[in-house]
């Protein structure tokens, strides 16, 4: 099918459809030329050659003229033709219903003819004779009275004249015709192919760099020759690329610039939290003996700043996959044992139905495995309802960890959102539960892990029985992160 | 009483964490510069370093280096950034833990104690480690003087390197993992980073192996970890 197609679009292309019409042109040309003088020719020759034979006839009935005496013997009509016969004409006389002796000719004169010739008038025609093409004269030999009058003798002549030479001249000249054809058409070919190369050449060299363009070499520029339209094509997909080039290139500066600009933010930001840290521990442990508001106020300050510091590890987590340069550390591990430390170490492990079956060993990075999952079971218990529960499927290269809650599950126009950075499903939603970045942080990650090409994945849904799905793909066996970056 | 010098720039950062250890009974000497940090530990009057790695001056991965080179006094770094190229630099200078700012002035407390602990004061496997000397080819590890040495000549190990030493060799021929090494030697948690124990093994090597490309006594298990020996 795609084949078919390929070879009809090639058939109606431009070098195709340039050839034929060059082709079309040489033929009309040609055939109207060469036929249109082929025959002119033909009829002028014919014309000539009959003219001169029956000239010549006529001629050689002088020399027979004036008759003795009528009506002849047979010998007289006998040496009359042998008289009037020459090399290219052999003469029949008939003389009421006598005829010339010994004449091999047939009787190729037909009774129209004859009865032309019987009226006293010169007849001729132009038949095949045994595949050769012969002139058939006939006439009537007059006889002068003396008052000036003539009147028909009663003697017929007929001639039957070969045009054979003159059939070789039309031959040639028809060959002459066809070779002259067949020459121009070749230069029409020859042509049709030569305009073709000049006006493809810039064509296709306009399509492979509309292509490059298209992949994304905002570099692509074309040499512009000449003035024609073309040029002026080309000079066009200059201007547009060189926009293009220009508006693209200042996108990426700002983009980059801004995402810089979130990186520096948020590394700047630690060395203040870095301090704020340092003494959250005192203001929780003095907090009690704090009279009234100044009490509440101490444990506000230091739960707020434990939230900013959460949002800021994951800024910066983020800005990294922005950048490109999130890496894997990669060791082997036990999925199930990290999933179970991963859930004791958040006090989970009471709370979650984990189906963990034992001896999947996984080459990945622990601490990002331990992010996702992290971040999938709190979301579970933030937005959805207990039980929660986790199960983890080993297959060949992969396995899977799904989080299923049952809660009332993801709106379906909450669904292609549920991985955007600050995407608040629900709009009474606080930020103090999570930073808001949670998910995307578990996607990014899950993503960096990739195997034969293809990358981890995070995907959400809900469950038949309702209730929300989290389900993450992963590696077996990652392969080492030698470019990083998802983006 | 533990006596922890602090060499950290910020002065808010510098004041908070020096607050908060004080508070959890040790003596902090606080310092701004690598330099100011450097005459203090030839004082000799510390017992650990705490450092940021981003100082004026010299940076903190040459303070490293050179406290290494005075002795086995232990390094905690103080990285403000989680940039894995600084932490793996930091390592291979010679420190013997990490900790991400912020930092919870509780996670570093554990650290210094489990640092303290690996500096040979004290004997955490009571009864666990067989008294006497132990020969392993060229390689002697007296457990109970907690001296190692090579060939008759004595190894200057520093103290995680040491205890990385003496957890491997207690069961010469079978394979830990770094998670294993992980929560024996430095006492982390679950998810500690790894790297430690690929840094300690390479430092370790350049000490006794003959050839630390080719090793001997630490071998690397693809996909399982390290095992000592089998020679």
């Amino acid at each position: 099918m795609k084949r078919w197609r390929w070879a009809v679009g090639r058939a109606s292309g431009l070098r195709v459809r340039l050839l034929l019409a060059f082709t079309l042109l040489g033929l009309t040309t040609t055939a109207v030329v060469a036929s249109g003088s082929y025959f002119q020719a033909r009829r002028v020759i014919l014309q000539q050659a009959q003219d001169a034979a029956v000239v010549s006839l006529t001629d050689q009935l002088s020399k027979v003229y004036p008759l003795r005496r009528l009506p002849p013997t047979q010998d007289e009509l006998d040496s009359m033709a042998a008289i009037l016969s020459d090399r290219d004409s052999s003469v029949v006389l008939h003389y009421h219903g006598m005829r010339t002796r010994g004449s091999q000719l047939p009787e190729p004169f037909t009774p129209e003819l004859r009865e032309v010739v019987r009226g006293g008038k010169v007849a001729w025609q132009r038949v095949s004779l045994k595949g050769q093409p012969v002139l058939l004269i006939g006439t009537q030999l007059m006889i002068d009275e003396p008052d000036g009058t003539s009147r028909p003798s009663g003697l017929e002549v007929y001639a039957v004249h070969s045009l054979i030479p003159e059939k070789q001249s039309i031959d040639q000249l028809a060959t002459l015709a066809w070779m002259t054809g067949g020459l121009s058409l070749g230069l029409a070919v020859l042509l049709a192919l030569l305009a073709a190369a000049g006006v493809l050449r810039p064509v296709r060299e306009l399509g492979r760099a509309a292509h490059r363009l298209g992949q994304g070499d905002l570099r692509t520029r074309l040499v512009v020759r000449g003035t024609d339209e073309l040029a002026d094509v080309a000079r066009t997909f200059n201007n547009t690329a060189q926009t293009l080039e220009r508006q693209v290139g200042e996108l990426r500066r700002m983009e980059s610039d801004a995402r810089r600009f979130v990186a520096d933010v948020s590394h700047e930001l630690r060395t203040p939290l870095a301090a704020m840290t340092a003494v959250t521990d005192v203001l929780d442990e003095e907090a009690d003996g704090l009279p009234g508001d100044a009490g509440r106020a101490a444990r506000l300050v230091s739960q707020e700043t434990q939230n900013l510091v959460r949002l800021v590890d994951d800024l910066i987590e983020v800005s990294r996959f922005d950048s490109g340069t999130a890496r894997l550390a990669l060791d082997d591990v036990d999925v199930a044992a990290a999933v179970t430390a991963t859930l004791r170490v958040r006090g989970w492990a009471d709370q979650v139905r984990a189906e963990l079956p034992p001896d999947v060993m996984a080459r990945l990075d622990p601490r990002r495995l331990d992010v996702i999952v992290a971040n999938l079971v709190g979301n579970a218990f933030r937005h959805g309802a207990v039980p929660v529960s986790l199960r983890l499927h080993a297959e060949p290269d992969w396995f899977t960890i799904e989080v299923t809650d049952q809660g009332p599950g993801l709106e379906p126009e909450v669904l292609p959102h549920v991985f955007e950075r600050f995407y608040k499903a629900d709009t009474a939603r606080t930020r103090s539960e999570g930073s808001g970045l949670g998910l995307a942080v578990a996607w990014e990650n899950a993503r960096l892990h990739r195997y034969a090409g293809q990358p981890g994945s995070l995907v959400a849904g809900n469950a038949p029985a309702g209730g929300a799905v989290f389900r993450l793909r992963l590696p077996r066996v990652a392969d080492p992160a030698g470019d990083g970056g998802v983006r | 009483m533990p006596r922890v010098l602090l060499i950290e720039d910020h002065q808010t950062v510098r004041d908070g964490l020096q607050l908060a250890l004080t508070r959890q009974g040790h003596t902090v000497d606080a310092v701004a510069t690598g330099e100011q940090g450097l005459v203090r530990v030839h004082e000799g009057a510390s017992d650990v370093v705490v450092l940021d790695l981003m100082l004026p001056g010299i940076d903190g991965f040459e303070v490293c280096r050179r406290i290494r080179a005075l002795g086995d006094l232990p390094i905690i770094m103080l990285t403000a950034r989680n940039d894995d190229m600084d932490v793996v630099a930091g390592l291979e200078a010679g420190a013997d833990d990490y900790v991400v700012k912020p930092v919870q002035p509780r996670v570093l407390e554990a650290r210094i104690r489990a640092v303290l602990r690996r500096t040979g004061g004290e004997t955490r496997r009571a009864g666990g480690a067989p008294a006497g000397v132990e020969q392993h080819g060229a390689l002697t590890i007296d457990r109970a003087a907690l001296v190692v040495g090579k060939g008759g000549m004595p190894v200057g190990l520093a103290p995680t390197e040491l205890r990385l030493l003496l957890e491997l060799s207690r069961t010469p021929g079978r394979v830990l993992s770094r998670q294993q090494l992980l929560e024996a030697v430095w006492e982390h948690g679950y998810l500690g980073d790894s790297r430690l124990v690929d840094a300690c093994v390479q430092r370790l090597r350049a000490k006794i192996e003959d050839d630390s490309s080719a090793p001997v006594f630490v071998q690397t298990v693809r996909g399982f970890g390290y095992r000592f020996g089998p020679l």
